[in-house]
């Protein structure tokens, strides 16, 4: 099979990023990875609510005092936007409308940038409050599970604008439909976890 | 532990009982294994009630676990005998069998069976060996009843308080024979655990938490070899883990409260010119880590020295003589490596002790005494 | 582009094995790198019985001690067992479900190479101001107290091996859930490869675990982190259960694949099909999911509570059921065979008492008051010998000697063979036997030294002689090796027979493409149906000859490994010499690059021709 084939809309598979064996491989491959992902995430998590206010006596830091959930919303609401964007992409690559794909991905990076953007100002504003990294054994789970979902963001948004990039001029293969396609689960995957965070670390934090 | 526990497991036993191999086998296995090991450290000369249980448990444990190997080994050795090549011909082309549902049911009901005998004492010590409600139990005039000790495990030595006794002591554990002893475990530094073999088995010491458990003496460890029972520390816990052993002395309550009394009362002496110079290196060098008084609290930088006269070993593992006391004062890193002892050049401006020194400080804490 | 090996210079096959792709060759390396780790961490046991050989021995320091059994244990682990069992894996899955290569050749290469870089990284520490000394466990208390770097390699080089290992399991799930020839059902899959593909569902799921865990012991220690430290709020206890999360599937994702080898031998050498396949294939589904939920069965004296200690002794003991249907089953395929004693069949008739002799007394331990008693003393260091070595090592000795012929085209001595079991053997439970006792008599695990009149002289003496008689059957197995190298002799496909799976239908030497057609798999023991029918052919094909598609080699894996090994020693001495920042962003740069150039630079293989493929003859 020619991986460099060019297709139109009528050709096009249902499923591209899974017509060929290095697709199937890559999309059954990426799914367990995501498997392993979120038992790593499930660590943090429970590491984060055994440490959870936990520090040096007297300290004065707590969820309580330290969260603020307007931002935090904020910062939900464009990473479940971005989710959806991303999900307008990979329709857009099933009926395969290349630039309609590039431009909703060049949205969702956009967005991804945007919350990227609000967590440093976050993170920034802990620890000029003096909640830094040693603080506490709080305030290192705290860092820890965020800016582990940090990086994880940082990863996306890089592959996602490698993948724009690279194939501007290419348009649709065999060979990169399911590179988007996994990507897109990354992004979703990403999302999912924040939405955890957002319960976990901050609702429940404040509320709880 | 209350009746019904009781009966279910003396059902359970009963089971397993009715069969005169397993029997015969637990008969066969006690003696066995208690020729095995000294009486003052081995877990297979239970001394106490706790560590019988558990003793009990390795018998049974033993009985069912052999019972399977020997059935494996039968099938094994008759199959091997059988069915050898040679003896089945060269080119004969074996039945090539599916399985066998029969077969596959009673190899999995039997096995469940016999972990269920195991299962229900397992779960009636496991809650019994946890009980320590009676920790806190008084009597008419609010005195606690039971002896209740703070053990806590610090870089290669034991300390042991007794809060409700107001004694505090190191290296030598002091118990009272016939009831339940109360420990609550901590760590000072990094993570040890607390091992009396004979008496039962171990608890970590936890550098965050405070770990209880209860332990029973059945007799006096004056009739033991070195008049005392061994204990260990059982995790790893730096380079001189495997040195960082203590004694358990066992008094009959009678002599127990003696103890405690004469602990609380007697205060260091020195007797002679010899130790009285000793007393005088002493409180100059040594006295700011080590205390010379069993009367008070946990909390000492070095080893409470009131009974170190009493005591089996120098520096918890090494045989209690002045040439022994000696040589660790003055290079304690190379006895005990990685211990927190200063080496002598840092308390006697810059020097090792002189021998005359030496023989000073070993007179005098030789002479540091509260059973005499 | 032909198969058969031509004679190339030492450069160009050098640069060929940095570069494969070819599951082949990464399992060559992996049994080399596996090997050298092995005797590696031979030698560390061996100076440990030597120091134990007599009461108040000074042949060792106390550190020095510590820090010995600590990389015994790790190498062993990380370094030997799960790779020699990966080298295997990687040989023998492939072919024996048809496939052209693994589902990730590019990933294969690379999770070989991080395995290999995160191994040397851990063994610089003895040149490198110390190795780690707080056990293989290392707990966090103790961990942390630790002075120099030998923790900080311990956490990092086993980060970069981990990572390989998770690739790997990764790897073999999709290449076995995608890849199967046509009529190879999950149900007529042979136990290796069942047993490869639970293992590997394993590792996806205990190794992330780890990964945390030993991420938070590099930030506790070398970047200002307070997870383990209890006076800032921090709590040990974290770091033990994250341990054990990952150690006790551990413990099976290295079993398994034993009795997958073992399963296979039981059936070639009683020339009878495997009793009871379908519970064969339960038992091991089941063994995988009961491995998750046991683990604190290492942590009874932790402190955790009646409640919780009862449980975890309950679910500890369900999972002898298992392992009991897997030994009657065993029993079972030799009764009514026909049983020739080969090496790879002695190793495997002496692994059932040695096995079931490890397996009761972890129920033992299951039991968690007479744990109380067994815990941390030498009853577990015979225990967990006796599951380890009489298990994983007799399964690795027997494969080494069933594949060899597979994997090399040459046969090992059958008679040198015998003499290593032997000596092996008894050497194997003259050490491990007694230590039950030294446990039982009070002798704690762990220690350096002990002193002499405590009842314990003579069984040290014992277990230390023991030793000695298993590492003379070691050499003996590298002369072997020697030998059989250079005598050179070639045998041909399923030397032993009575060979009944794929793997034994592929012609020697094994063209890099694997089977030239792909074949169709009739029943379970496919081969052995084909036989059976008088097939002369072989195998029945399920295609005709048409070209094959062949990923490209790549020197990709070895650099992204390069970077991170540098990035190590920058995080290693963060904090300590200014240079360690640069060096951190310079390796992680490197790694991210060449992952770039990876992502930027299509490679979409090549194809192997029908024409050229008809005029191959295909080994022979």
């Amino acid at each position: 099979m020619d991986l460099n084939k060019k297709y139109t809309p009528q050709t096009w598979p249902d499923h591209p990023e899974q017509v060929t064996m290095e697709g199937k491989n890559k999309f059954l491959g990426f799914w367990l990875f995501l498997g392993g992902e979120t038992v790593l995430f499930a660590s943090l998590f429970a590491t984060y609510l055994a440490l959870k206010n936990k520090g040096p006596s007297g300290m004065e830091f707590s969820t309580q005092t330290l969260f603020e959930l307007p931002l935090v919303f904020i910062m939900t609401m464009i990473l479940l936007t971005s989710s959806l964007t991303s999900v307008y992409a990979m329709y857009h690559m099933k009926n395969h409308n290349f630039k309609g794909m590039q431009l909703w991905l060049g949205i969702t990076v956009v967005l991804g940038l945007a919350f990227l953007a609000l967590e440093i100002y976050e993170f920034n504003h802990y620890v000029h409050l003096g909640f830094n990294y040693s603080q506490s054994a709080f305030s290192s789970a705290f860092f820890t599970l965020v800016g582990t979902h940090g990086i994880h963001v940082v990863v996306g948004l890089v592959w996602i604008i490698l993948l724009i990039v690279r194939n501007a001029k290419r348009g649709f293969s065999l060979y990169n439909a399911p590179k988007y396609y996994t990507a897109s689960l990354y992004w979703h995957f990403i999302d999912v976890v924040w939405v955890f965070i957002f319960t976990v670390v901050y609702l429940m934090g404040v509320v709880g | 532990m209350n009746t019904t526990m009781k009966e279910g497991f003396n059902l359970a036993m009963m089971k397993g009982l009715k069969k005169w191999r397993l029997f015969s086998l637990l008969a066969a296995l006690t003696i066995f294994l208690s020729g095995c090991g000294e009486e003052y450290l081995s877990t297979l000369t239970p001394a106490g009630q706790v560590g019988r249980d558990q003793f009990n448990l390795l018998l049974l444990s033993t009985a069912i676990m052999t019972l399977v190997v020997i059935v494996v080994v039968i099938i094994y050795v008759l199959a091997l005998v059988k069915f050898r090549r040679k003896k089945v011909g060269e080119n004969v082309i074996p039945k090539q069998v599916e399985g066998s549902h029969t077969l596959e049911v009673i190899w999995t009901v039997i096995p469940i069976l016999l972990l269920i005998v195991l299962a229900i004492p397992t779960v009636i010590y496991t809650y019994k060996h946890a009980d320590v409600s009676a920790m806190d139990h008084v009597d008419a005039d609010g005195n606690k009843t039971a002896v209740t000790v703070n053990v806590t495990a610090k870089l290669y030595w034991w300390e042991f308080e007794y809060p409700d006794l107001g004694v505090v002591t190191a290296q030598e554990l002091v118990v009272p024979t016939g009831e339940k002893v109360y420990f609550n475990l901590k760590a000072a530094d990094v993570k040890h655990s607390f091992w009396i073999p004979a008496a039962g088995g171990k608890l970590d010491t936890n550098v965050e938490n405070v770990n209880q458990f209860y332990l029973e003496f059945d007799k006096e460890s004056a009739g033991l070899k070195d008049g005392v029972f061994y204990g260990k520390c059982a995790e790893l816990c730096g380079p001189s883990h495997a040195l960082m052993d203590f004694k358990v002395k066992t008094l009959n309550r009678t002599d127990f409260n003696a103890w405690v009394e004469s602990a609380k009362t007697t205060e260091a002496v020195a007797e002679g010119d010899l130790a009285t110079q000793g007393e005088e290196i002493f409180n100059t060098s040594c006295i700011a880590c080590h205390a010379t008084s069993a009367a008070g609290s946990a909390g000492g930088v070095g080893p409470n020295l009131a009974a170190f006269g009493d005591r089996n070993r120098v520096a918890g593992f090494m045989e209690h003589t002045e040439e022994n006391l000696k040589n660790w004062i003055n290079d304690p890193q190379s006895y005990k490596p990685g211990n927190l002892m200063p080496q002598p050049e840092q308390l006697n401006n810059g020097e090792k002790f002189s021998d005359e020194q030496l023989d000073a400080l070993a007179e005098y804490l030789m002479g540091l005494s509260i059973e005499k | 582009m032909s198969s058969i090996a031509q004679k190339k210079g030492f450069g160009a096959t050098l640069w060929d094995y940095l570069t494969t792709v070819d599951h082949k060759k990464i399992a060559v390396m992996y049994l080399i790198a596996g090997g050298l780790f092995f005797v590696i961490g031979g030698i560390e046991a061996m100076l440990i019985r030597i120091q134990l050989a007599k009461p108040d021995n000074d042949f060792v320091s106390a550190g020095l001690f510590n820090e010995i059994i600590t990389m015994h244990g790790t190498t062993m682990i990380f370094l030997a067992a799960m790779p020699i069992l990966f080298g295997f894996m990687n040989a023998v899955m492939p072919l024996q479900i048809g496939a052209r290569d693994v589902a990730f050749p590019f990933l294969n290469s690379l999770g070989f190479w991080l395995f290999l870089f995160g191994g040397i990284f851990l063994n610089l520490s003895w040149f490198m101001g110390g190795a780690p000394d707080a056990g293989w466990t290392s707990y966090a208390s103790l961990s942390l107290a630790s002075p120099g770097h030998g923790i900080d390699f311990y956490a990092i080089g086993l980060q970069i091996a981990g990572a390989g290992t998770y690739i790997g399991g990764i790897n073999f799930l999709v290449t076995i859930i995608n890849m199967r020839a046509p009529g190879m059902t999950y149900m007529r899959m042979p136990l290796m490869t069942w047993t490869t593909f639970v293992a590997s569902a394993l590792i996806l799921f205990a190794f992330p675990p780890l990964t945390i865990g030993l991420f938070f012991l590099i930030l506790d220690r070398m970047f200002g982190g307070n997870f383990f430290d209890h006076t800032m709020g921090g709590n040990t206890i974290i770091w033990e259960h994250l341990f054990w999360i990952f150690g006790h599937p551990e413990v099976y994702i290295l079993i398994l694949p034993a009795f997958g080898i073992f399963s296979e031998i039981f059936a070639i050498f009683a020339r009878k099909r495997l009793f009871g396949y379908s519970s064969m294939v339960f038992a091991t589904v089941l063994i995988g999911f009961l491995g998750f939920m046991v683990w604190a069965h290492h942590m009874f004296t932790v402190g955790l509570g009646p409640t919780a200690n009862a449980i975890f002794a309950v679910a500890t003991m369900a999972i002898a059921v298992p392992t009991g249907m897997k030994i009657f089953n065993w029993l079972l395929t030799i009764w009514g065979g026909s049983i020739k004693v080969t090496v790879p069949m002695l190793y495997a008739l002496a692994f059932i008492p040695s096995f079931v002799a490890g397996g009761v007394t972890g129920v033992m331990q299951g039991a968690a008051p007479l744990d109380y008693q067994l815990h941390d003393s030498y009853f577990i260091v015979a225990h967990f010998h006796y599951v380890i070595v009489g298990g994983v090592v007799l399964a690795i000795l027997a494969a080494l000697h069933l594949y060899w012929p597979l994997m090399f085209n040459q046969m090992l001595s059958e008679k040198l063979g015998k003499w290593t079991f032997w000596f092996f053997f008894i050497g194997f439970h003259m050490t491990f036997f007694i230590q039950h006792f030294l446990g039982l008599m009070g002798m704690p695990r762990r220690v350096f030294t002990f002193g002499a009149d405590q009842g314990w002289d003579l069984f040290n003496l014992i277990s230390s002689v023991g030793a000695f008689f298993m590492a003379a059957g070691v050499i003996i197995l590298v002369v072997n090796i020697i030998i059989t190298a250079v005598k050179n002799v070639p045998v041909g496909n399923d030397p032993w027979e009575d060979g009944r799976t794929l793997e034994w239908a592929i012609p020697q030497p094994v063209p890099f493409y694997n089977f030239k057609q792909t074949p169709l798999v009739r029943g379970l023991d496919t081969f052995w149906i084909e036989k059976q029918e008088g097939n002369k052919e072989g195998m029945t094909y399920a295609e005709p000859l048409s070209d094959i598609h062949m990923p490209n080699n790549s020197f990709i894996p070895f650099m992204m490994t390069v970077g991170l090994f540098i990035a190590g020693f920058g995080a290693l001495y963060n904090g300590e010499k200014e240079w360690a920042v640069p060096v951190l962003v310079l390796g992680l740069a490197i790694t991210v690059a060449s992952m770039a150039v990876r992502s930027v630079k299509d490679d979409h293989g090549f194809h192997i021709h029908k024409e050229d493929l008809m005029n191959e003859k295909g080994g022979k």
